[in-house]
This record gives structure tokens, sequence and C-alpha cells, in this order.
């Protein structure tokens, strides 16, 4: 749905994306990670339009970006705010009319937003005299009104609360289930971690990794398990496995463990259970946080 | 396009609907109103008043020479200065006109009374003056009084004149007064619509509303938008000024009318035959009502058509570049630096204006200042009521609507990157660099 072909783009003398070729699948939720400053929101200005790349080229549905575009991207910036003088009811019509909606098609969308999230005595209030919480659920709603086809959301729960980002959270994961397709743009990886299925990692403006979070994991993953048990062992009279992390933890021992090769998880628990109680086996797979500090040690 | 009209209609209605809006489109034509009764109030207590003059006349030259008129009559005393003055005492209508025997040589013609005497009452008299002893002394030259009657007709056009220049002279009042008003209007208005547009876009940057609106429209697309819709607020107040203040005058008109039919005919009569001993009394006009006479002999249609289009263009051009200063900061404190330059030409030009222009408006500095996009609007404003010559004018205009094009665009692209730029301490260098960047 959306291809992001070789894009460079410089500012005076820095260079803030460099050769960034992504591909988007529709009907996806695509993650779109790095530290602030790696060029995440300097990539998404270009999709929407508000800047233009220096070279390079998006395609969206197969055509070439164009202004056409606009009213079917959905657009979250990390800056974000309303106008605080005006009533959410008009602000939302206003919003919703610029996305190319008419009069009467937004008054009806918004309608049925307000109805959803449980905003319908909001119109006539202002902005100012609403809380934090109750503006990002309004910021959120104008993102969406349009129905746009693809929504963009740059760093999307900051500021909100754990309650209110669970709901936004659930409409999104809704949204993708009709079709849209999403992209979450934030440099907390842990946050959409279980979201996305696809990620791409770009930093100091270039795109380092990308792929489905299960690929990505895959190439990962190290044989490395977390075992929990009671009772004592000598842990280095055993050749199958190297001890990387032990803990105690109320009575309960805890070791990470990375098996030699060749070595699988049955092997070391034929051997461990005559010695102790086993009380809890798992796999440790690395987070995309520490994937990406993996690949960035890597790089340098 | 249909989106820029979009953000014009919020940003006009915004405003339009706010109380503040509505206060001042009415408080200003009260002022008119106000102002317009202040006149009529004066006039009607002038009017009424008629003064009487004791002429002590001791070179008795001008014996029985002043003419009577509705307002002044003179009569003629003999006797001491002293006695006559003491006649004075608590009559606010009597004035003493006193002729020392050497008054050619001493210059010591006095008029004394209990009350200041009004300035076109005394100017009255001089000329009576002037004109007697112009008469005598040409009798007194030898040329007898055929040649003098013959001549008439030359001393008639010498009194015409005389007359004409007082009439010049209020028309100059009016000029001045219209130049001053409608230029330092434009001087205050670019301030304040000016102004206005940068608190929007700065208000728009600290809402951080302004990423949410150019991922749907170009960002010189909300800036066209932000200034017109706020010039349409502009227009609409003026407008709304013209419309009630014309009513106003229109309905004031009605009132001070006849008076007025009366004395525009006594004034032809007066200087048709002005020094005609048969001629009928002059009037005393009343300062005020010579200015409501002489306003209403400037084109105002002309000078209305004029102020909005130097108040668009001017606005065009200030209100841009006020627009690239409010997104290059990020709260009002931080525009001082910029607002200087911006400020500089418009003080400058209200100052020279106000002090060279309108005294010389048609010196080469009201010339260049009348030509230059940033200095035009107020410059031309003060020079349009003197006359200005039609190649200057459209020369002017020209340059005007250039100048609006360039900054305009010059604007646009410090904008377009200002208006995404967060925490940054910014620079004139900065700016240049924006200026610069590709889209």
């Amino acid at each position: 749905m959306l291809s992001i072909r070789n894009i460079v783009k410089e500012y005076a003398k820095h260079r803030a994306l460099d050769d960034v070729s992504i591909e988007i699948e529709k009907g996806k939720i695509f993650g779109l990670l790095g530290p602030n400053g790696a060029g995440k929101t300097s990539l998404i200005r270009i999709i929407n339009q508000i800047t233009a790349p220096d070279s390079g080229e998006v395609y969206f549905n197969g055509e070439k970006l164009n202004p056409q575009h606009i009213n079917k991207i959905g657009y979250l910036p990390e800056e974000r705010g309303l106008y605080k003088k005006m009533e959410i009811g008009e602000q939302m019509l206003y919003l919703a009319q610029l996305k190319g909606l008419s009069k009467a098609d937004a008054i009806k969308r918004i309608k049925f937003w307000f109805e959803k999230m449980e905003m319908q005595t909001w119109w006539k209030k202002k902005v100012e005299d609403l809380s934090k919480g109750m503006q990002q659920k309004v910021q959120f709603v104008a993102t969406v009104l349009h129905d746009p086809e693809l929504i963009i959301l740059d760093e999307p729960f900051s500021g909100f609360d754990p309650v209110n980002a669970e709901i936004i959270k659930d409409e999104i994961l809704e949204l993708n289930k009709k079709g849209t397709t999403i992209i979450f743009s934030t440099h907390r990886m842990e946050s959409v971690e279980q979201l996305c299925h696809h990620i791409a990692l770009i930093h100091k403006s270039h795109k380092i990794l990308d792929g489905s979070i299960k690929d990505i994991k895959n190439v990962y993953r190290n044989e490395t398990y977390k075992i929990k048990y009671e009772g004592s062992l000598n842990l280095s009279q055993y050749s199958n496995f190297e001890v990387i992390q032990e803990a105690i933890l109320d009575e309960i021992q805890e070791i990470t463990i990375k098996l030699n090769s060749g070595i699988s998880t049955n092997d070391v628990l034929l051997e461990l259970i005559p010695q102790v109680q086993i009380k809890h086996i798992e796999e440790v797979i690395p987070s995309i946080n520490e994937i990406f500090i993996q690949k960035v040690t890597a790089l340098n | 396009m249909k989106k820029v009209f979009l953000i014009i209609e919020r940003e006009y209605l915004s405003r339009v609907k706010k109380k503040s809006f509505l206060i001042l489109t009415f408080l200003v034509p009260s002022l008119f109103i106000a102002m317009y009764a202040a006149v009529f109030f004066i006039y009607k207590n002038e009017g009424e008043s008629k003064k009487e003059f004791l002429v002590l006349d001791e070179s008795g030259i001008f014996k029985n020479e002043f003419k009577n008129s509705e307002t002044t009559t003179f009569k003629y005393v003999n006797g001491d200065y002293e006695a006559n003055k003491s006649k004075l005492k608590n009559e606010k209508d009597l004035l003493l006109l006193y002729i020392p025997k050497d008054y050619a040589s001493s210059n010591d013609i006095e008029i004394l009374s209990s009350k200041k005497p009004g300035f076109s009452l005394l100017s009255d008299v001089e000329k009576q003056m002037e004109n007697i002893i112009q008469n005598k002394k040409l009798i007194a030259a030898g040329i007898d009084t055929a040649i003098l009657k013959s001549s008439k007709t030359q001393i008639n056009i010498n009194a015409k004149q005389l007359t004409d220049e007082g009439e010049k002279d209020a028309n100059i009042g009016a000029t001045y007064v219209v130049g001053f008003i409608s230029s330092f209007l434009i001087y205050l208005s670019l301030f304040i619509y000016g102004a206005q547009v940068m608190r929007g876009v700065i208000e728009e940057k600290t809402n951080r509303i302004v990423e949410v609106i150019v991922s749907s429209v170009k960002p010189f697309q909300l800036m066209l938008g932000k200034i017109l819709g706020i010039g349409a607020v502009g227009l609409t107040q003026f407008l709304l000024w013209i419309i009630l203040s014309t009513t106003i005058s229109v309905i004031a008109g009605k009132f001070l009318a006849p008076d007025q039919q009366v004395i525009k005919t006594e004034k032809v009569d007066a200087t048709a035959t002005v020094n005609n001993d048969a001629n009928p009394t002059k009037v005393q006009e009343s300062p005020a009502l010579k200015f409501i006479n002489a306003a209403s002999s400037i084109n105002f249609p002309y000078i209305i058509g004029s102020f909005l289009f130097y108040f668009i263009g001017g606005y065009l051009i200030y209100s841009a570049l006020f627009a690239a200063v409010g997104s290059a900061v990020d709260n009002e404190t931080e525009t001082q630096q910029f607002m200087f330059p911006i400020t500089l030409p418009l003080i400058f030009t209200f100052i020279v204006g106000m002090n060279v222009i309108i005294n010389n408006p048609d010196g080469p500095l009201a010339f260049w200042l009348s030509m230059i996009p940033l200095t035009s609007p107020i410059a031309m404003m003060i020079r349009i009521p003197f006359g200005v010559p039609t190649w200057e004018l459209v020369l002017s205009i020209t340059l005007l609507i250039a100048g609006f094009v360039f900054t305009t665009w010059i604007a646009s692209r410090i904008y377009r990157v200002g208006i995404l730029m967060y925490g940054k301490k910014v620079t004139y260098k900065e700016l240049a660099k924006w200026f610069f960047y590709k889209e």
C-alpha cells in the first residue's frame, strides 16, 4: 500500500534520511522504530507531503504520492494540539472539512465517533475545559474522522493515561481489523512491540533493519532460557549449557542459560529434574529494544 | 482553493463573533457622533453670540469704513481710552478696537475684550482694515476715484483672492486633517491587524495544531487563509465604520443643512462685491462650520477608495512579514528581536509623514516614501487629500502590488519551515537558511 523508495532528505548540512526504502503492506500494523532524532518524523512528514524528499519516491497504492492522497491519510503528529478557544464540535467539523469531507458527511461522522467514544456532551465544550486525557481522545477522533486508508500515529501513547491508552489501542486494532493500515512511529519500542506485524528500525538516518516481528525475532533468538527451581545445584558441573545469570527470589533459584549447540531444552531438563524441583522454564526472546541495541553495536 | 476558503472562513468568523469586535465596531462611530455633536455645539454657541465693536479711532481713517455683518456690528466712539476700556467689564460680547494716531508706524492697534476673541473674528477685522488702508493709500497716491472705480474689477480679484485664501486656508486645514486621520488609521490598523496575524500564527504553533493542519493543507495555504481572513475582518470593520459614520453624517447634516445653505449663498455675494460700499453684510463664519464646509468639498469616495486600497496593500505586505516572525518564534516575548525591522519603516514613515510630508506633500521625501512599498501606504495617504499626479499614483500602486507579491513569497518560505520548528532560539542567520531550504 505504501512503498518508500530510496528517500534522501537533507536539512542545511544535516542529512535526516539517507537512502531509506520501506514497504508497507495493506492492512498491516507497521512499527517505525528508532531513537529520537533518527529521522522518523522527517519520513512521516514526507509521507504526509508536509515536506518533499530531495530524492527518492513514495508510492501510495501504486500511484506516485500526490495531493489527492492527503485525504486518505490520517495523521496524529507527535507535537499535537487543538485550538483552545474553539468549540470541540466546530473544531472537528473544521478539521474534517480540511480533509475533504462535506459538511453533512463530517457532521454524521463526528456524531458517530462521539457516540462511540462517549463524547456526545462535548460538542459545545472548549478544549481548555477538557482534561489532558479527554483532549487526547478528541485528537484521536480528529485523526480518524475522515475514514483514512492509512493512519500514521507519531508517539501515539505519550501523554496518555493507561485507561485512555487502552481505549485508543482497542480502537486502533478495530480499525486495523476493518482493513486500515496503521503506522506507529515511536522511540519507546516496547510500547508497540505486541501490536506491530512489521517493523523497521531507523538509526541515524539509515534503516538498519526491517521485516516481520516473527522473522526478526527468529533471527535474534539465541537458545537462551530462563529456568526457575527449588533446591540447590552445582552449576559448574554441566557441559550442556552455559550460565549467563543467577538470582535468588524468595527461596526460588532463577538461572538464565545458553544452550550449547545441538542441545535441546529436553536434554537439559532430563539432567536437572532428578536434582531439583523445576518451577518454570521459558525461552528468553530478545525485545526489539535489545535487538536494536545489538544491531547498533554490531554496526559500530 | 476550497481549503483556503475554509481557513478564511474560520479565521474570519472566529474573530467577528468575538465581543471585542462588536464593541470596537460601534465604539468608533459613537466617537464620531460625539465629535459631530461637539462641532455642532461649538457652532451653535458661536453662532448665537453677536459681537459689538467699539471703534476708538484716533487716526480718523477708519471712521464709518467697517462693515457690519450679522454677527458683528461696529460702533464708532470718541473719548478716553481708559474710559472706553471700563465699559468692557462684564460685557462678554463687547470689544474695543483701539487705533492710535500713529498706528502705521507704531503698529499698536489693539482689540480689548473681557473674553478672548476668536481667531476668525480677529482675522476678519484685520482683513477689513487692510482693505480700507489699501483703498485709502491708492487714493492718496493720486489715483483718482474714477480710476479706482474702473480698476475695481482688479481690486475685486485681489479681494477675492484674499477671501479665496481664507477658504483655501480652511481647505488646507480639512485636507490636513483628512490626511492625518487616514494615514494614522492605516498606521494603526497595520499594527493591529498585522499583530493579529502574528498572534494567530504563534497560537497555532504553541497549540501544536499547526502540524495537524499542514498535513491537510500546504503551509502557504494556511498562511494565505489566515492573512486573508484577518484582512477581511479589518475590511468589515472599516466598512461598518464607513456605513455607520456616513449615516450619522447624513443625519447630522440634516440638522446643519439650512444654516449652511444660507452661508454658502451669502459667501458668493460677499466675494463678488466685497469692496463695494453697498455690499451686503459679510457673514462671520464659525471655524467649525468652515471646517464642515471644507470637508464637504473633499472627494470622499476617492479618499475612501484609496484608503481601502492602501490598507489592503500595506496590510498584505506587513501581515506576511508578521506571519513569518510568528512562525519563527515559540512565544510572543521572543518576537521582539524580529519586530524591530518590521515596525521601523512604519514608525519612521509616520513620524516623517506627520512632520515633513504633511507640510510639503510634493517634496522629494514625500515622493520617495510614497513609492517604496513598505512606506507608501502611510506616506501616500497623507498626500492623497492634497492631490497626487495620476502617474505617481499608478506607479505607487504598481510597486505596492509587486512589493506584496515579493514579501509574501519571502515570508512564506520562512513560514513553511518556521511553523514546524520547536524549541529553537532562532537567529537571522537561521531565517536566511530556512529561506533557502528546498521544499
